[in-house]
């Protein structure tokens, strides 16, 4: 790593103080200024890097100086870099990357309020996670108590951007939606049928889940991470676990990591599966709806047959997993697998086969690969529309390095190819599964854990079957933790949807927003 | 269009019995676990190795008070793992809810050895009430309602999870339409709120206003661990807890989350319980 420290402390020699030896697949640049301006645009333009996530972390008590994290990807390199710019506990403000990078746009905001360091220059510096009428607090702070009780709100609420103009309409819609999904606000203007813009309005399910890692002892907080998403209970409690073990330098037992494989991809199926069904039914073909929930009950079927879970709880461990898997349930794997597979084709045939069905998918919800790639899409939605990234095989984890898949992408950025990736992950995860399940190695399915020395920090990335989804912990006293950020990709994402509405009618709202599908609570914790 | 009927002609019947047939679970399926409360010689290992408080300990002068809470459970099978004198046993059972939140609590008292461990079990008062929802649900409802009981789904601030399972009610498998249960798009077209949490500050106000214009009578459902104690969230600065935090709960529905079967088994008793609230003559009932 000295020519990668030679080369940076080169060019910047007052900004970079030191760069660590690489643990697992990350290296560490410590800084000696908050204003990383500089280096970004180095990494951005030099190294074609892609900003993955920033995070703040308080280290007052123990350094007097908060740290901003910048933790970029560089293409063709397996191992990340993290940037670690220290902020003085008594000049607390950052400058701002938003305006360049608007990917962070929400993630500096969090900062600012969960933290209280202010992102100066940034172009949209009003409250994202803590609403308007929150008072002054912020809640990530080690001197804020995670069971503070605040008084009934009573300031403003939020204003949204005004709307002019003869014929011009605001439809406000949420939090509390039609259907069977989680709370948010979309605030529409529309010009007759077609939407002019959307203003989103998130974190309506905010619950205090970075502060409550840090009340948590680790074993008790694979739990939480469990709760994160829900429909990703499995791959966010991956991505926590592999942080530990890497923070722990744990190494897993090959069984545990292609048992955990072989979860990781029944849960996209499940997911996609559903997603495919839904996304029929918001342009009114339900009956391919009721076939998709058919076959995606198979799959939970199958999920409780291996870890007593209709959606995989309670199974991931630090170390492995927590329960062994016994012959008959290594059969029912393929025995399912095989019917989902014939029933999922049989369902795609049906949507297929339907003319109007495509006509309302296709050129719907149009996100351009150029806008995607400002925007810094991850997972389904970035592959359908162009950008060929996936963690899996890009920055390989568990057993994936040793099986072999496929990864679609599609240029043309509609819903209709937002569908067409998730058929052909579909098709992708069945045959990993088989893979993985014939090179099931034997052996154990835990590696057993000694206390974790306080002080290690790391970070891990899951592809889950949304996207990407990064943890970064710093290892606490007594094994607890003192620090847990966590990035769904929906954070990412919905910057998306609004790009991709502008110009629909409104009646394809449903459809757009359900061909993206993004988590709230992942968005919100 | 023919491939598509040829389709549905060749799947056929899919839809599962439940409540008339028990429902198919597989072998390894964790329901709430079971406690051996005479048997049990020591709580603090599956008191520790629970992620939600569900088992909690209070010692005092040589005494020890147990208590389990239904309501925090989220069946992760822990406990028994932890505890090594088989006195904690993972069940079946997943018919959990309930009317009143007190019937999911279970408190035993030990007399402690000095290493902590029991030495005699003083006192235990146990066993949620099972209330028996009974098994002419359709019947009830058509008697009720006449063949339609609307639900409106409130997500106040839930990781999701209980919204999966609730989505699953509608699919061929558990078809909830059978009994003539539908979800409806707004709160003013509900005869109940079938609500998940925790409850966030942020959604406190948009779920009593939900609640606000549900028309009366109405009965509300507190689905899932988080729903009805907050769960691994708990009370924090950000969230309230359980749904009864905020508005008045007619039923509670453990897990987390619930499987559909178990939401069934919930909504089913809260029929019931709005059978009580109408308790006109007339609409008498044999649920």
């Amino acid at each position: 790593m000295t020519t990668f420290f030679d080369e940076l402390h080169g060019r910047f020699p007052d900004l970079v103080c030191s760069v660590d030896e690489p643990v697992c697949d990350q290296v560490v640049v410590l800084l000696n200024s908050p204003d990383v301006t500089s280096i970004v645009r180095h990494f951005l333009v030099e190294h074609e890097a892609r900003i993955v996530t920033v995070f703040a972390e308080d280290r007052v008590s123990a350094e007097s100086v908060f740290y901003n994290y910048y933790v970029f990807d560089r293409p063709g390199e397996p191992s990340w870099v993290i940037l670690k710019a220290p902020i003085p506990e008594g000049f607390p403000s950052f400058p701002s990357l938003a305006a360049e990078l608007p990917s962070i746009n929400w993630q500096e905001r969090e900062i600012q309020d969960w933290f209280g360091l202010e992102a100066v220059g940034h172009p949209n510096p009003r409250r994202v996670a803590l609403h308007d009428n929150w008072p002054d607090v912020h809640p990530l702070r080690k001197s804020f108590p995670l069971e503070t009780a605040l008084p009934p709100f009573e300031g403003e609420q939020h204003v949204y951007r005004p709307t002019h103009g003869e014929g011009v309409f605001q439809i406000p819609v949420g939090p509390v939606h039609a259907g069977i999904i989680e709370p948010g606000h979309f605030n529409f203007a529309v010009a007759g049928e077609p939407i002019l813009y959307l203003q989103l309005r998130m974190f309506y399910t905010h619950k205090g889940t970075e502060k409550l890692f840090e009340n948590l002892p680790i074993h008790r907080a694979v739990f939480l991470a469990e709760s994160i998403s829900g429909d990703s209970a499995f791959s966010h409690g991956a991505a926590f676990c592999q942080a530990i073990e890497r923070a722990a330098e744990i190494e897993l037992p090959a069984r545990a990591q292609f048992m955990r494989v072989i979860l990781l991809e029944l849960e996209r199926i499940a997911n996609h599966i559903a997603d495919v069904g839904a996304i029929a039914t918001d342009v009114g073909f339900a009956i391919a709806n009721v076939h998709a929930g058919r076959v995606r009950e198979l799959v939970l079927g199958l999920n409780e047959t291996l870890t007593g879970s209709r959606v995989l709880r309670g199974m991931i461990a630090i170390g492995g997993v927590r329960r062994d898997w016994q012959p008959d349930q290594i059969e029912a794997i393929e025995k399912t697998l095989k019917v989902v597979e014939g029933e999922f084709r049989d369902l795609v045939a049906i949507i297929q086969s339907s003319d109007s069905t495509r006509d309302r998918l296709e050129h719907t919800g149009l996100l351009r690969p150029d806008k995607a790639l400002t925007l810094g899409i991850v997972g389904v939605a970035g592959r359908a529309s162009g950008i060929d990234r996936d963690i899996r095989r890009d920055h390989p984890y568990e057993a994936y390095s040793q099986l072999p898949f496929k990864v679609p992408v599609y240029q043309e950025g509609d819903v209709r190819h937002r569908m067409q990736v998730r058929i052909d992950e579909v098709g992708e995860s069945i045959q990993l599964i088989r893979a993985a399940v014939s090179g099931l190695p034997e052996g154990a399915h835990r590696a057993p854990v000694q206390p974790i020395p306080p002080g290690r920090c790391a970070m891990s990335a899951v592809e889950g079957w949304r996207g990407e989804i990064i943890h970064w912990v710093r290892i606490g006293e007594n094994n607890r933790i003192e620090r847990c950020k966590v990035k769904d990709p929906s954070l990412n994402n919905w910057p998306a949807i609004v790009e991709a509405v502008e110009g629909n009618i409104i009646a394809d709202f449903p459809v757009i927003n359900k061909s993206f599908n993004l988590s709230y609570s992942g968005t919100d914790r | 269009m023919f491939k598509i009927l040829q389709k549905s002609f060749n799947v056929g019947t899919v839809t599962a019995g439940y409540p008339e047939v028990a429902p198919h679970l597989a072998a390894q399926f964790r329901g709430c676990p079971e406690f051996d409360f005479d048997a049990w010689s020591d709580a603090r290992p599956a008191a520790e190795a629970c992620p939600t408080g569900a088992i909690a300990l209070r010692d005092l002068d040589g005494l020890r008070q147990v208590t389990v809470d239904y309501g925090r459970c989220i069946f992760c099978g822990e406990c028994e793992r932890a505890s090594t004198d088989g006195a904690v046993s993972m069940t079946r059972n997943f018919e959990l809810a309930v009317s009143d939140r007190r019937d999911l609590v279970q408190i035993a008292e030990y007399a402690l050895h000095p290493d902590g461990t029991h030495a005699s079990l003083k006192a235990s008062a146990s066993g949620p009430i099972i209330d028996e929802p009974g098994k002419r649900i359709a019947e009830a409802i058509q008697n009720l309602l006449g063949r339609s009981l609307a639900i409106r789904e409130v997500d106040a601030g839930s990781c999701n999870g209980c919204e999966q399972e609730i989505v699953a009610l509608n699919n061929p498998v558990h078809d909830i339409e059978r009994f003539g249960i539908h979800f409806v798009a707004s709160p003013r077209h509900a005869d109940m709120l079938l609500v998940t949490g925790p409850v966030t500050r942020n959604m406190e106000l948009a779920l009593c206003k939900t609640w606000a214009a549900t028309p009366a009578p109405k009965v509300v459902v507190a689905v899932g661990a988080c729903g009805i104690s907050g769960g691994i969230f708990g009370t924090n600065y950000a969230s309230l807890g359980g749904v009864d935090a905020v508005i008045p709960v007619d039923v509670y529905i453990p897990g987390c989350p619930p499987r559909p079967e178990a939401l069934l088994h919930g909504i089913l008793l809260a029929l019931g319980q709005l059978r009580q609230r109408l308790g006109s003559a007339q609409m008498k009932l044999r649920i």
